[in-house]
């Protein structure tokens, strides 16, 4: 197998996984607001049509209920969907399907039916959209059993966790970060898939454990560079995955740092913060040597203007107090 | 459309007979608590369920919302499986995991029973485009009450439908009432299947009469030719009429039961098939009542075997959350 990398920004390490697993099983279709002639709203899908046809890439109505409804359907009698919906503000509308349906099918009915489903979205605020389309809502999706929640952070997660997603016989939400497309990681050449459902450690560190996912690994690796200037040593955890969360890596970076902050993008009420630390305190109590922190968004509607949106936002600054303030 | 023989009628008059006896029987295990949870009765509107299946293949798609044990029996789900999934337990269709409201059968190609209203719908279109794109031949029936055509899910699975030509006939049992609600006083027009020109979708032309299986399989045999030769997606109106309340704990005030009365003389279906047998000199009393107390003993043999089974074992809990 080939060992060479190359480097690819984030954009293209989903449009390849998307490319490449078309390619590798006919099954496969992508369904969605704008995927076909447009190339989709964040040029992920740019081309597919011409090399897959209107058969296999499908514009959809404006019509989340349905685009997720007909998704399970087609994925209950036998294809394997790549739903879009184009960002996760608009995934409320589709909510109903997906945690009634997609998530509850295979359950419900003593395990009969199987929904081999990815609904592909895009996540995050910080870029002047406004109150509603500026939602990270990751976890209110992550508490749904039946779900799969996958959050990468970096091209190479991307690609793998995405390639993982679409082989798997569950219904997959694969959240991607609207302003992580363009970062840039390196990429195996050769075929590859990352596992569900694996947390992985980012970057080494004995001081404290900054737990995150998604953009907040960023946010927190340039939070550990500040923090390292300051004689501060930092671990990143990206979880990878809000559903199966693995807390493993958490307790492990725990048990040497014993001082722990969650990076997250969402509201601080019942988030990932808030999910991550009660399992700190079942699993790994003793270990703290100082109470869970959390940085979250502000806990109110995003406004528009740059700087008060910015200032909602958690930042590298904020978590660099976060950390001192439990040193 | 041929006339068909004896037994075959014969056969439609037990089938309508046992969907009637086993939810009979149904009614008094949730007044003794063997059944729990929400049960919702088809009692009335048998003839439409029947009649589906004397028109579509084995291999044809039905899916249908929580009202489902008639349309479950119909396809040919055995009556003690169902029986047992009513009662929760391990034997049942759905492993005593889905109830009343989620009976399926995917090796009788039935979907389910879902409980969200309309919810199942754009399912119905998903698993239409799945055939589609596959090019199998099968055509979906979708059943849904008159109250799912109020909502949004309604709208975009059939503009779905109509835009990607699927091969969908969506069947509206209109039986008067969503929950309590009467249709004139929910839908903007009561004429249901006018909806389906707002997706240029073809239609019955007259809604149908849902106590006369013969006037319903017409219908669904000319919808099947359209629907089969890949033109697209087909929408039909029943009027029927349930006898019973919306659910068993439904208190009624919104009919008079003098309404209830009349329907059940006017337009049982089970009486109308009875008598137009009887009329036409094809069959006698005694053959109608040796096929009712057929089906009387299979609905006692079902209550038993589903009385006797186990309940679900408890590490069943988790199995099945994921594949």
């Amino acid at each position: 197998m080939s060992t060479s990398n190359q480097v690819i920004t984030y954009r293209q390490a989903v449009s390849d996984a998307l490319w490449e697993e078309m390619e590798r099983d006919e099954k496969i279709f992508i369904m969605g607001e704008e995927v076909g002639v447009w190339g989709g709203t964040y040029a992920v899908t740019k081309g597919f049509i011409d090399q897959f046809g209107e058969k296999r890439v499908r514009d959809t109505p404006i019509a989340e209920m349905a685009i997720v409804g007909a998704a399970v359907g087609a994925a209950m009698n036998g294809l394997r969907p790549v739903a879009e919906i184009m960002t996760i503000n608009f995934a409320f509308l589709a909510l109903d399907a997906l945690v009634n349906h997609a998530a509850k099918a295979h359950y419900m009915f003593g395990g009969q039916f199987k929904v081999p489903l990815v609904v592909r979205t895009t996540t995050g605020g910080g870029r002047q959209l406004g109150a509603t389309h500026s939602h990270a809502p990751e976890p209110i999706f992550a508490h749904f059993p039946g779900l799969y929640v996958i959050c990468p952070s970096t091209p190479y997660d991307a690609k793998g966790l995405l390639k993982a997603a679409i082989r798997d016989d569950n219904p997959v939400l694969f959240v991607e970060h609207s302003t992580l497309y363009q970062t840039r990681g390196a990429v195996p050449d050769s075929d590859y898939t990352v596992p569900i459902g694996v947390s992985d450690v980012k970057r080494e560190g004995s001081d404290v454990t900054l737990v995150s996912y998604s953009k907040m690994v960023q946010i927190s690796l340039e939070a550990a560079d500040l923090l390292a200037k300051e004689g501060v040593s930092a671990e990143v955890v990206d979880l990878r995955c809000l559903r199966p969360l693995d807390m493993k890596p958490v307790i492990e970076s725990l048990k040497k740092t014993n001082r722990v902050v969650v990076v997250e993008e969402n509201w601080p009420r019942f988030g990932v913060g808030a999910e991550v630390a009660m399992q700190i305190m079942e699993q790994a109590f003793d270990w703290l040597d100082a109470p869970v922190k959390r940085v979250s968004q502000e806990d109110v509607p995003l406004p528009y203007s740059r700087d008060l949106e910015q200032s909602a936002l958690p930042n590298p600054a904020k978590v660099v107090a976060a950390v001192k303030a439990i040193l | 459309m041929t006339t068909p023989d004896k037994e075959t009628m014969l056969n439609w008059y037990r089938q309508m007979v046992l969907i009637r006896r086993f939810e009979e029987k149904c009614a008094e295990l949730y007044t003794t608590g063997d059944i729990g949870g929400f049960l919702h009765l088809y009692i009335g509107q048998e003839a439409i369920a029947v009649a589906a299946q004397s028109i579509f293949r084995a291999d044809d798609n039905i899916i249908t919302a929580y009202r489902d044990h008639g349309v479950a029996l119909a396809r040919g789900i055995p009556t003690k499986t169902v029986m047992a999934e009513m009662l929760g337990k391990a034997t049942g269709v759905s492993k005593g995991k889905g109830g009343s409201m989620h009976l399926a059968d995917i090796d009788r190609r039935f979907w389910g029973g879902w409980a969200i209203v309309g919810g199942h719908l754009p399912l119905a279109a998903g698993i239409a485009l799945a055939d589609q794109y596959s090019g199998a031949d099968r055509i979906t029936v979708a059943f849904m009450g008159d109250g799912s055509t109020n909502i949004g899910y309604f709208h975009e699975a059939l503009n779905l439908a109509a835009v990607w030509k699927l091969p969908v006939i969506w069947v509206v049992e209109n039986n008067q009432y969503g929950m309590g609600t009467a249709v004139t006083r929910a839908s903007a027009v009561s004429d249901i299947v006018k909806k389906a020109e707002a997706y240029g979708m073809p239609c019955c032309q007259q809604v149908l009469d849902g106590a006369d299986i013969f006037e319903i399989r017409e219908q669904f045999e000319m919808a099947e030719a359209y629907v089969r030769d890949g033109e697209g997606s087909y929408m039909m109106e029943i009027l029927t009429y349930r006898f019973r309340g919306h659910s068993m704990g439904d208190p009624e005030r919104y009919r008079q039961q003098e309404e209830v009365e009349k329907k059940k003389t006017e337009a049982d279906p089970i009486i109308r098939l009875g008598n137009y047998l009887l009329e036409k000199k094809l069959v006698t009393q005694e053959e109608l009542d040796a096929q009712a107390q057929s089906a009387e003993e299979e609905v006692a043999e079902a209550i038993e075997f589903a009385k006797k089974s186990p309940f679900p074992a408890p590490e069943e809990l988790y199995a099945n959350v994921y594949v």
